[in-house]
C-alpha cells in the first residue's frame, strides 16, 4: 500500500518554522495532483503551533516526541523518518531546504534507496510523472530532472513555494509517539546564536554592501537601512574576503543563494558570482556610483549615485513612512 | 592514520554559463576548471590534522571523473597531500554514483577521517558527504566552520540559520567543509615540484545506476533592466514611492 506523500516539518525551539508551512502546503498540492494521501512528520518535544498544520491541507501529523529531540540530531532524525516512511508505505518525502533539511534528506535517501532532488524551485506533473526544476551553477542555469527511483525525496528551496492556507478552519489529527532511546550518535550540545540578527537565507528583505562602502567602518550605513526595513544584512564576496564581514552574510556563489522579496545592493558592482546568487529576488534595487555596473542590468530600480549620500537619505525616508 | 579528502574538478565561479549542444550540460568551450572552492577548506583541514599528528598520518586525495580531474588531484598534492586516487569514469554521474565510488575506495583504504567540500559549485547538491557516510556507516557533519578531533571524539560547529550548532560525534566521520573553517594555504613552488613526483593511482570507478536523469538544461529567464531613477539623493523619495506603490514590498 504505497500511496503516501510525507512532509517532514522542521521545528526550532519547539515552534514550527515558516518553511514547515511551505512544505505542508507544497505536500498538500502534490498530493492532490498525484492522488496520494498527505501526512506530516514532526520531530521534537512539545510543539506550540503544531495544530496550525491543518490549515495547509494536511489531515494527519505524526509527532515523534522526546525531550532530547528538541535539537537536531542527524542520526536520530534519520532513523525516525526512515522507519516511519517504511511503515507508512511512502513514495514521496518533502523536505525544506534549510540547514537541517539539506543535511537530513540525503541520509534518508541513502537508507530508503531513494533519489533526491535538492533545491527544487518548480515542478510539473503530467500523467503521474513529475519533472523537477532546480538551479545549478548557483542559479546561472536551470535543469529539469526526473527521478527514476521508487521512493523520491524532494527538497524544496525556502521562500519559493508560498505557504498557502487551504482552509482557515482545517484540523489535522495529531498522533503523538514517544521515542524511546533515540539514536544520538550525532548530537547537538549547544546552539550559538549570532546576536539576534536575521539570516540572509530566511529574510524577506536583504540589504547588502560591497566594496563601494570603502571600508568596514562605513558598514553601519547598510546596517541602519536594514534595521529600518527589518531586513537582513548581506555582503559581497569581495568584502567577506577582505575580512570586513563574516562569511555567513555572503550572498552569491560560494556564499548563499537567496530569493527575497526585496534585495537592495549598495556599492556592489555585480560580479557574475554575486548576480548568480541573488538575481532570482523578486525586486532588486541597486545603488552604485558607476552607472555601467552590471548590477544595473538586473535591477528593477537604480540610483546611479554615491552610497554615502543616498543610504542615509533612504534610511531617513524609510523611517518616516514606518513611523 | 589515513585521512581521505574528496575533491572535485569544477568550472571556475567566474564562468558565464552557456548551454551545451546536448541541451543537458554546459558548453565546456573556453571554461577554466578549478578545484571546487569548498574542497580547498577540506584539503587544508586534512593537512592541519596531519601536521598536528606530527606527520604520523597520510592524506589521500580522491576524485571521481575523467582524466581532467588529475589536475585537481595534483593541486591537492601540491598543497601537501601524500597521494592521489582517480576513480575513473568519463561519463557524468549523479551524486549517488559518486558517493558509491568514493565509499568503496575509502573503505578499501581504511580512512577513519574523511573531508569533503560541503557542496560542489557545479550542481550545488550538497549531498555527496551524507550519502558517502551512509554507505560507510560513518558519522557525518556538514557545513562545518570549526572542528576539533581529540582521540575518538569529534566536536564541530556547523552553520545554521542565525547561528551555529555545536555537534558531537565519534570517529569514523565525514566532514563537509564550509568556507570559514580555515584559511587554505597556497601551494609553494617546492610543493608544486614535489607533487609531480607523487603517485596518482588510477582505477575504474565502480559502476552505479543513476537515480537522477537530467532532461534539459536552460538559462534562467533574463531579467529586464529597470529604471535608473537619478544620480543623487533627490531620487530617494521616488524610489520609496515605487517600492511602496508599484512593487508593494515595503
Amino acid at each position: 500500500m504505497a500511496n503516501k506523500i510525507l512532509a517532514i516539518l522542521e521545528q526550532r525551539e519547539n515552534k514550527l518554522k515558516r518553511t514547515a508551512f511551505e512544505a505542508a502546503a507544497f505536500t498538500a498540492r502534490l498530493s492532490s495532483e498525484l492522488g496520494l494521501e498527505a501526512e506530516a512528520v514532526v520531530i521534537g518535544n512539545n510543539i506550540e503551533n503544531i495544530s496550525e498544520i491543518g490549515k495547509y491541507g494536511i489531515k494527519k501529523v505524526i509527532h515523534f516526541r522526546n525531550e532530547k529531540l528538541t535539537n537536531y540530531s542527524t542520526s536520530a532524525y534519520t532513523k525516525i523518518v526512515k522507519d516511519y516512511a517504511k511503515e507508512a508505505g511512502t513514495n514521496y518525502l518533502i523536505v525544506s531546504g534549510t540547514s537541517l533539511g539539506r543535511d537530513l534528506a540525503p541520509h534518508i535517501a541513502a537508507r530508503l534507496n531513494a533519489g533526491c532532488v535538492m533545491d527544487c524551485t518548480d515542478i510539473q506533473t503530467s500523467s503521474g510523472e513529475v519533472t523537477y526544476t532546480r538551479p545549478v551553477y548557483a542559479g546561472k542555469g536551470l535543469i529539469d530532472v526526473k527521478l527514476k527511483s521508487v521512493i523520491k525525496i524532494i527538497v524544496i528551496r525556502p521562500n519559493i513555494f508560498k505557504p498557502e492556507i487551504k482552509d482557515e478552519n482545517g484540523k489535522a489529527e495529531i498522533e503523538v509517539r514517544n521515542v524511546e532511546n533515540p539514536d544520538l550518535k550525532n548530537r547537538v550540545t549547544e546552539i550559538k546564536k549570532s546576536e539576534g540578527k536575521l539570516d540572509v537565507a530566511e529574510a524577506d528583505i536583504i540589504v547588502s554592501g560591497g566594496r563601494g562602502l570603502k571600508g568596514p567602518e562605513n558598514y553601519h550605513l547598510v546596517e541602519e537601512l536594514a534595521d529600518a526595513l527589518g531586513a537582513a544584512v548581506g555582503a559581497s564576496r569581495a568584502v567577506v574576503d577582505a575580512g570586513w564581514r563574516d562569511h555567513r552574510e555572503q550572498v552569491g556563489q560560494t556564499g548563499k543563494t537567496v530569493s527575497p522579496t526585496l534585495y537592495i545592493a549598495c556599492g556592489i558592482s555585480g560580479a557574475i558570482q554575486h548576480l548568480a546568487g541573488m538575481s532570482s529576488s523578486k525586486y532588486i534595487v541597486a545603488i552604485n556610483k558607476d552607472k555601467e555596473a552590471p548590477i544595473f542590468s538586473i535591477a528593477d530600480y537604480g540610483i546611479a549615485g554615491d552610497v554615502f549620500e543616498i543610504l542615509p537619505a533612504l534610511t531617513e525616508e524609510i523611517k518616516k513612512i514606518k513611523s | 592514520m589515513k585521512i581521505a579528502v574528496c575533491v572535485n574538478h569544477v568550472p571556475d565561479t567566474a564562468t558565464k554559463v552557456k548551454i551545451g549542444a546536448d541541451q543537458k550540460t554546459i558548453d565546456p568551450a573556453g571554461v577554466t576548471y578549478i578545484v571546487n572552492p569548498y574542497d580547498e577548506f577540506a584539503i587544508e583541514e586534512a593537512l592541519r590534522i596531519k601536521e598536528k599528528s606530527g606527520y604520523d598520518s597520510e592524506v589521500i586525495a580522491i576524485s571521481v571523473g575523467g582524466d581532467q580531474n588529475k589536475e585537481t588531484i595534483r593541486k591537492a598534492l601540491a598543497m601537501g597531500a601524500d597521494k592521489g586516487v582517480l576513480l575513473k569514469d568519463n561519463n557524468t554521474r549523479d551524486s549517488f554514483g559518486i558517493a558509491k565510488a568514493l565509499a568503496e575506495e575509502i573503505k578499501a583504504l581504511g580512512c577513519e577521517i574523511v573531508f569533503c567540500g560541503k557542496q560542489s559549485v557545479d550542481y550545488d547538491n550538497s549531498i555527496v558527504p551524507q550519502l558517502t557516510a551512509e554507505f560507510l556507516n560513518y558519522s557525518c557533519i556538514t557545513v562545518v566552520v570549526s572542528l576539533n578531533i581529540d582521540g575518538n571524539k569529534v566536536t564541530a560547529e556547523r552553520e545554521i540559520e542565525g547561528g551555529k550548532e555545536v555537534v558531537e560525534t565519534e570517529l569514523p566521520v565525514i566532514i563537509g567543509a564550509q568556507k570559514g573553517l580555515n584559511e587554505p594555504r597556497y601551494a609553494s613552488l617546492k610543493g608544486i615540484m614535489a607533487a609531480k613526483k607523487k603517485v596518482i593511482e588510477e582505477k575504474p570507478a565502480i559502476p552505479a545506476e543513476p537515480f537522477n536523469e537530467v532532461l534539459k538544461m536552460q538559462l534562467p529567464p533574463a531579467k529586464q533592466p529597470g529604471r535608473i531613477l537619478g544620480t543623487d539623493k533627490s531620487a530617494v523619495p521616488e524610489l520609496v514611492r515605487l517600492l511602496r506603490e508599484e512593487a508593494k514590498v515595503i
